[in-house]
């Protein structure tokens, strides 16, 4: 009874949205509570939730993921310059143009399975790439970067009558403008949102939508004959079923969530590069995804944290720093403790990453959610819980529907 | 199962209604978004005993040589503005404000970042510094795309930027910011100092092959020298666009050889000059016969830095530079002195132009008595000082240029040491260089943004 009230979808999508929601204050005591950082958690989050579900359910790696986030923050800041200034127009069209596109290089790459498959969406990412950065110059700017200026049409925001006086028009959604402060008053209660943290709401909101998406597609016919892929895919197809058809409809899905994190990106931030859809950035995404643990519900969102926070904070960070964290220490001892710290910070942060990204695989191929698991039959183990599980667990055990991973 | 699908459909239906209306809340209850500004985005509080400043630098990438130098210069201006060390050019900057006791008496602090030379990453690690660690003021660049980038976020965000090391017409010119300020040199001025002495030296009819960094300072530099060489009677052979951090360019040097050109202009900088440079002569370029004359290259922006990594090729190849650690007035000097004295070698020119940033940036917020950014502008703008290296030099008010002498330099044949490698050919006057303001368009934007 308990059980399933722990699973049942309306329990999961309340804790998850209070957790997301309040994240600039729960993240506050590790100095990640910035908009910035934020906003990526969010946004990125989104982009890993999308690629697990190709990924996580029917186990086909692609590493051109990139090219759906880059195909949505170019199509968002066309749409700013040319219709309106408004980010659902810009969202909307980045989630069609980025699906168009994962239909047509899915349509393609789907044809072969395994290593094949991967080599296919690589190379058309790396093309994508290429355009963007030299050849299609007259539509993505190329190395500068796709931007605004004054001078840009904006049809539809002419049209209602909105005039830029002086210097470049802000994202907004009917007027609010993303970057600025906000005060409004709610049923009689003065609410006021900090400068740069709307832009993360507008994010944490489509994250609770687009995981409920996820969600439902999880317990869903739909998911589970895309697990079915994953287990025995060849045994799928003697029983009848065409299993071309879920393939693509995965992809074109996953390159659908990757184009909104990539107009979202745009929408707090309107300006797009090229090096968004560069390898390295399709290789992170599978980074994020396998580091929180493939195929669960809240391990892509943990791994895009994780990743997040390293290269923002972790980069940061310099021997000055580090003396006064190790303050509390002996001299001596501070020192020691700085020199073999140092080489893991800073510039060094790729080195803190891959050791960990190590040390997940080789013994956790579950990732963290599997750590997770672990910790909580341990402590149910120790404190003899048997009927009550841990909130993280109910989640976590959504993915028990599924035959253990191809991982193992 | 048929039973969780229903779920499904009336789930997501109620989700989706439930969702569109508290994403259009704010809407019913909006009182008003806009306000005039009261305050100001992190000005120190007034009993606050620090003020933090923010440096953003390519410590990865083609341009990391010029990251790691300017952070340099930036801790020393730190260190000089807080009366530690021996001053530097506090000392000799006329007309001065800076008291040596920090800025407006509040000591100096600062938070640097990798702008890795990619304007996302250069963003991301702007807006730390301004939403995380409260910078007043971020200095920084060596890449215009950054620059431009950056200065862009700055404007929006209402901190004050200083450019470094940005070379493109575009960072004063088209892209230019209310908020943005640039000490350096552009594009536009190396054509017109560049052009007398390509005369001089190379005579009127000559064919130009330009090699170019595919980005916005690549594009102006090509178009400004395009046009200052076609204006002696120079042909264009022809232009290609480079990917930057290329590494390998014979792909692209190969053609040269039977283009029938005779001048190759390397609009390249850093890393990707000291490897296109390296590579021609491997070709085989200098000091080839080609239509009667000797094959010349020319590396319209240069710096002591690329000289250094490129070596011998150098000798002999005619650019311009912002400064230069061997100029013998006495701000210059005063620099090089106490540069040398902290880390044992002359500084470059990006450090230069970073330290003086500082300085000036520094020195405005004393003049106006104040952080608040609509103020500090005002005091840089028009603003005019002497003793800073560059003679008499000026903050033009319509574009945010300084407006200063400039050098023409060449590669030196016979060095006295490692660090001795370009000989000044000529001190262009700042009349030389002086151009309208009004040529590249675009618009600074407004004071105040809140």
């Amino acid at each position: 009874m308990i059980k399933n009230f722990l699973k049942s979808t309306p329990l999961i999508m309340l804790v998850f949205s209070a957790v997301v929601l309040t994240a600039p204050i729960w993240l506050d005591p590790i100095g990640a509570s910035y908009p910035d950082l934020l906003q990526k958690f969010a946004i990125f989050g989104i982009f890993a939730v999308g690629y697990n579900l190709l990924f996580g359910l029917t186990g086909y790696l692609s590493f051109g993921h990139a090219t759906f986030l880059g195909v949505g923050s170019y199509t968002a800041v066309w749409s700013f310059k040319l219709l309106s200034m408004n980010i659902i127009p810009a969202m909307i069209l980045a989630i069609i143009v980025s699906g168009i596109f994962a239909l047509i290089i899915g349509f393609f790459s789907l044809r072969r399975s395994g290593i094949y498959f991967s080599i296919l969406t690589l190379a058309f990412a790396q093309m994508a790439y290429s355009l963007a950065y030299s050849v299609l110059t007259p539509i993505t700017n190329g190395e500068t970067g796709l931007q605004l200026a004054q001078q840009d049409p904006r049809i539809l925001d002419s049209l209602a009558g909105v005039v830029v006086k002086d210097g470049l028009p802000s994202p907004n959604i009917f007027g609010l403008a993303i970057p600025r402060e906000l005060s409004f008053n709610l049923f009689g209660l003065d609410v006021n949102i900090g400068a740069g943290y709307l832009g993360f709401y507008v994010a944490a909101i489509m994250l609770i939508i687009v995981f409920y998406i996820s969600l439902k597609i999880f317990r869903s016919a739909f998911g589970l004959k895309l697990l079915a892929i994953k287990s025995n895919q060849t045994r799928m197809k003697y029983t009848g079923f065409n299993t071309r058809p879920y393939l693509l409809t995965a992809f074109v899905i996953s390159g659908m969530y990757a184009g909104l994190a990539g107009g979202l990106l745009a929408s707090i931030d309107p300006l797009a590069g090229a090096e968004r859809m560069q390898w390295t950035a399709s290789g992170e995404v599978v980074l994020m995804t396998i580091l929180g643990g493939a195929g669960t519900l809240i391990g892509p969102l943990l791994g895009a944290t994780i990743i997040k926070y390293l290269e923002n904070i972790f980069s940061a960070l310099n021997p000055t720093e580090l003396h006064s964290i190790f303050s509390f220490m002996p001299e001596g001892l501070q020192n020691i403790m700085v020199t073999i710290v140092a080489p893991f910070v800073g510039e060094g942060w790729h080195l803190t990453l891959g050791l960990l990204f190590m040390i997940i695989v080789i013994f956790l191929p579950g990732g963290v959610m599997e750590g997770l698991r672990h910790l909580g039959n341990l402590v149910k183990r120790l404190f003899g819980f048997n009927k009550t599980e841990s909130s993280i667990e109910s989640i976590s055990s959504v993915s028990n529907t599924s035959p253990e991973g191809e991982a193992k | 199962m048929s039973n969780n699908t229903n779920n499904t459909r009336r789930g997501f239906l109620r989700a989706s209604v439930a969702a569109s209306i508290a994403a259009t809340a704010p809407l019913y209850f909006m009182k008003s978004a806009y306000a005039k500004c009261e305050t100001f985005r992190n000005i120190p509080k007034a009993d606050s005993k620090t003020v933090t400043l923010g440096f953003n630098v390519p410590q990865t990438g083609a341009y990391s040589d010029e990251g790691a130098d300017e952070l340099r210069a930036f801790k020393l201006a730190v260190k000089h503005l807080n009366g530690e060390g021996d001053g530097g050019m506090v000392k000799t900057m006329k007309p001065t404000s800076l008291k040596g006791n920090g800025i407006l008496g509040k000591k100096v602090k600062f938070v640097t970042g990798d702008t890795q030379t990619k304007s996302d990453a250069a963003r991301a690690s702007a807006k730390r510094m301004i939403e995380k660690d409260g910078v007043v003021m971020i200095s920084g660049g060596s890449s215009s795309g950054v620059a431009v980038a950056v200065q862009g976020l700055c404007q929006e965000m209402g901190v004050i930027f200083m450019a470094g090391l940005t070379h493109s017409n575009d960072t004063t010119g088209k892209d230019k910011r209310r908020y943005g300020f640039r000490h350096f040199f552009n594009a536009k001025m190396t054509g017109s100092a560049l052009g007398p002495v390509l005369k001089e030296e190379m005579g009127t009819d000559r064919k130009a092959y330009h090699l170019t960094s595919d980005y916005t300072w690549g594009w102006t530099q090509e178009k400004s020298i395009i046009e200052t060489t076609e204006a002696l009677g120079w042909k264009t052979v022809k232009a290609v666009k480079t990917p930057v951090g290329a590494g390998d360019f014979s792909q692209y040097i190969t053609p040269v050889l039977n283009s029938g050109a005779d001048v190759l202009v390397l609009n390249h900088y850093g890393k990707d000059m000291i490897n296109s440079l390296t590579q021609s002569v491997q070709f085989g370029l200098k000091g080839k016969k080609v239509n009667g004359k000797k094959f010349e290259i020319i590396v319209p922006l240069f710096s002591r830095l690329m000289a250094q990594g490129a070596g011998d090729n150098i000798k002999g190849i005619l650019g311009t530079t912002n400064w230069n650690w061997a100029l013998k007035d006495e701000g210059s000097q005063a620099f090089v002195k106490s540069f040398g004295k902290e880390y044992g070698f002359p500084p470059s020119q990006a450090a230069h132009t970073c330290y003086v940033q500082t300085l000036l940036y520094a020195n405005a917020c004393e003049m106006a008595g104040s952080f608040n950014p609509p103020e500090v502008i005002k005091a840089l703008e028009g603003f005019k000082f002497d003793g800073m290296g560059n003679g008499p030099t000026e903050y033009r008010a319509a574009d945010h240029q300084c407006l200063k002498e400039i050098l023409v330099v060449r590669g030196k044949e016979k060095p006295s040491s490692q660090f001795d490698l370009l000989e000044i050919v000529k001190q262009v006057p700042r009349s030389d260089v002086e151009y309208d303001p009004k040529i590249f368009g675009g618009d600074l934007g407004p004071y105040e943004v809140c």
